[in-house]
């Protein structure tokens, strides 16, 4: 089946693009990135999406143009494979020119019971959720740099802000790229360059199904609301999402340790 | 499982880690599943069905069935709302191509603006693509356009013991027609391509017609049947065998420029205190609903929401029942037999324990769709009844005397309790839709309508 642009009766008014028009999303099959870039398709934005299955990007590609998106490029790689980093950056140089936000969206989250008896599992984790995150985004924070311009977004995790007993593996690597983010946006400052660290709670997705009350955890598509909404305006630069996680991490962060390594959860 | 009381269903142990909690939306009966599957894409799906044992599966989407054919009490269900992507359109001729756990709601969102709508819609546009395929739905229009799955051009079917399966006209017709209708037992649809249809705008003109009795319904329905593409009525079912409604009808108006804007209504928090809805508030109610369309009787453009979709803007209202949740009531009765339906108003009308949610429409003459379908000509009357226990049980069985003696028939998207008797008088045919089942599926609704303990 093709798919040909419409002649419009009417359509309800969608936001005006202000700075960000073309976007490319490192792991675009992942739960999150899924609902922000339907939204996104929704407000007419260009997409590169990136990720490792060329049957699912095709599947994608397509809807994305039927519900509005001007433009979908899709790129297959592994975004674990630090090796294939150029390549995907090139891609995005020469077919993607003057792209202007760059989200950041993939993650694994193995159970930390297996990742404290393995360390091939632990330093997996570490590789995927921070390693090859802070190489990718470096490659594209120096060409946005070069040109003065633009918007660097990850998604990291409110399980970075504090090191807990029950996913501390996966909080150290999310809380490692926080780290790291919160350096970039002090080196991009100076070029215009804005870095959005991105700490969502709980979400409703495929990689936290097989957690306890998982059909508790927030809707996706409101989190991507919040993450579309704060790629377009100027702050803030740090998001939680939803947005009770900034008090209750708060909160959180203020517990003793000495109380702190007592809690189990 | 409907034989016992409400109160003691809800004393079962809602969610330890391996139980799952999951309703339909009568919230009738209190059903515990052991597992849902939730897959977020379609290569995924074959891996399940694989992996299951016979008879454990369902597919579920929206769970807007009333009463257990989206249920699997016991054993597993696949979540199918992640399978959510559209895969193609073909602006020649509208035709959508799309996963299973789409919603009517996005198709709208997606191509009305550019001037297509859907074919046939239900009551609500909550509902999945698949859902609405497998209950082969219907709508106000189904006079002239017949039910949901008389638009379904093909289908992807993924089967557990032959892979991905196409169906259309040509090839497996006969599993298309299966399908259609087929309350998800023949497998697990993984796209299907529907046919829309063009409209000038998000409009209606639409029309509303006070009647006072069975008969001036019928007349009101056969004359406007042939002038408008949308008929219903709504109907005081408090009054008995001569009742009064507002029969409404429209047609899709010309563009004339006005702006749209989408809405989206109040969401109820939490079940309401069952003593609310008692039969002084509910016929308060009606007489105020029915003074208040009395009052505007006429012609208006209408909002297409508003105009197909009245209850969806009201988020969540099967809340409204209470904690017990609620049953409809769904039948058709043969236009020869109005003196049954007269009587089945009647009984409704005394027992005191009808609702505000009367709906009458006359169906049209269209070859069901598929094996399952239950529409066909006749009247069709849906009515809620709020879960009252043994009594509200006890009424809706002498209904089904009438239904039976009538040759009428029961919709299986709204039970929740009928007999297998009555099963078998509404789809005499039913015996040769089993072969079709794929042997990893099953449903609560099944189980119990046929007996298939095993199955």
């Amino acid at each position: 089946m093709t798919v040909t642009p419409h002649p419009t009766t009417w359509r309800p008014a969608a936001t005006p693009a202000v700075s960000m028009k073309k976007i490319i999303i490192l792991g675009a099959t992942s739960g999150m990135a899924l609902e922000v870039q339907r939204q996104l398709a929704h407000q007419g934005r260009e997409l590169l999406l990136v990720a490792r299955s060329p049957q699912r990007l095709a599947e994608l590609q397509t809807d994305l143009a039927v519900r509005g998106a001007q433009q979908v490029l899709t790129y297959s790689a592994d975004l674990a494979s630090i090796q294939q980093h150029t390549a995907i950056f090139e891609f995005a140089r020469h077919n993607f020119p003057d792209f202007d936000t760059v989200l950041l969206a993939y993650g694994s989250m193995h159970d930390q019971k297996e990742s404290e008896g393995s360390v091939d599992v632990l330093l997996e984790e570490l590789r995927v959720n921070f390693v090859s995150a802070a190489a990718i985004l470096t490659l594209f924070a120096a060409d946005l740099e070069r040109r003065r311009t633009g918007c660097l977004a990850a998604i990291t995790s409110v399980a970075g802000d504090r090191g807990r007993r029950s996913n501390f593996v996966y909080g150290s690597a999310k809380g490692a790229l926080s780290l790291f983010l919160q350096g970039l946006r002090s080196r991009l400052h100076p070029a215009g360059v804005r870095v959005i660290t991105i700490k969502p709670g709980p979400v409703q997705t495929p990689m936290t199904d097989h957690l306890r009350n998982s059909e508790r955890f927030a809707d996706p598509e409101q989190v991507a609301h919040d993450i579309v909404g704060a790629l377009d305006r100027r702050s803030p630069d740090v998001l939680y999402t939803p947005k009770v996680w900034r008090y209750i991490m708060t909160a959180v962060q203020q517990i003793p340790e000495t109380i702190f390594k007592r809690l189990s959860f | 499982m409907s034989g016992q009381s409400a109160a003691t269903l809800r004393k079962q142990p809602a969610t330890s880690p391996s139980v799952k909690r999951v309703l339909s939306w009568g919230r009738y009966p209190k059903t515990a599943h052991h597992h849902v599957h939730k897959p977020a894409w379609n290569d995924q799906v074959p891996e399940i069905l694989r992996a299951a044992a016979p008879g454990s599966l369902l597919p579920y989407g929206l769970g807007r069935s009333y009463g257990d054919s989206c249920l699997n009490a016991g054993r597993e269900l696949i979540d199918c709302r992640r399978l959510n992507r559209i895969l193609g359109f073909d602006e020649s001729n509208g035709t959508v191509r799309c996963e299973g756990g789409v919603s009517l709601s996005d198709i709208i969102d997606v191509f009305l603006p550019n001037g297509w709508f859907l074919p046939v819609t239900p009551g609500t546009r909550f509902v999945t693509v698949g859902g609405a395929i497998a209950n082969d739905v219907h709508g106000k229009n189904h006079h002239c356009a017949g039910t949901f799955g008389a638009h379904v051009r093909q289908i992807g079917l993924h089967r557990s013991n032959d892979g991905l399966v196409i169906c259309n006209c040509g090839e497996n017709p006969d599993m298309l027609h299966a399908t259609i209708g087929g309350l998800g037992l023949t497998g697990m649809i993984a796209w299907a391509d529907i046919q829309l249809k063009r409209v000038a705008g998000p409009w209606i003109d639409a029309e509303l017609v006070p009647f006072h009795s069975l008969n001036s319904f019928l007349d009101l329905s056969r004359e406007s049947n042939d002038r408008f593409e949308y008929t219903v009525a709504w109907l005081d079912c408090f009054a008995g065998k001569n009742p009064r409604g507002i029969f409404f009808r429209g047609n899709h108006a010309a563009d004339h420029g006005k702006e749209f804007h989408p809405k989206r209504g109040p969401k109820l928090p939490f079940a309401l205190p069952a003593w609310l809805l008692n039969r002084y508030s509910v016929k308060a109610f009606n007489t105020a609903y029915y003074r208040i369309h009395a009052a505007k009787k006429g012609t208006a453009v209408v909002p297409y929401d508003s105009f197909f979709y009245p209850l969806d803007s009201i988020q969540q209202w099967n809340l409204l029942y209470g904690r017990q949740g609620f049953l409809q009531y769904q039948c058709v009765i043969p236009e020869t037999n109005l003196e049954a339906f007269e009587e089945l108003l009647d009984r409704i009308a005394r027992s005191g324990m009808g609702s505000f949610l009367g709906v009458l429409k006359q169906f049209g003459s269209a070859p069901p769709a598929g094996m399952l379908s239950f529409p066909r000509p006749g009247l069709t009357i849906a009515l809620d009844f709020a879960m009252r226990g043994e009594r509200t049980l006890k009424l809706m069985q002498s209904l089904d005397e009438i239904v039976q003696q009538s040759g009428g028939a029961l919709y299986p998207a709204k039970d929740a309790r009928m007999s297998p008797a009555l099963f078998e008088a509404s789809f005499p045919h039913w015996r040769g839709f089993v072969p079709y089942i794929d042997p990893k599926m099953s449903s609560s609704f099944w189980r119990r309508v046929t007996g298939a303990q095993e199955q």
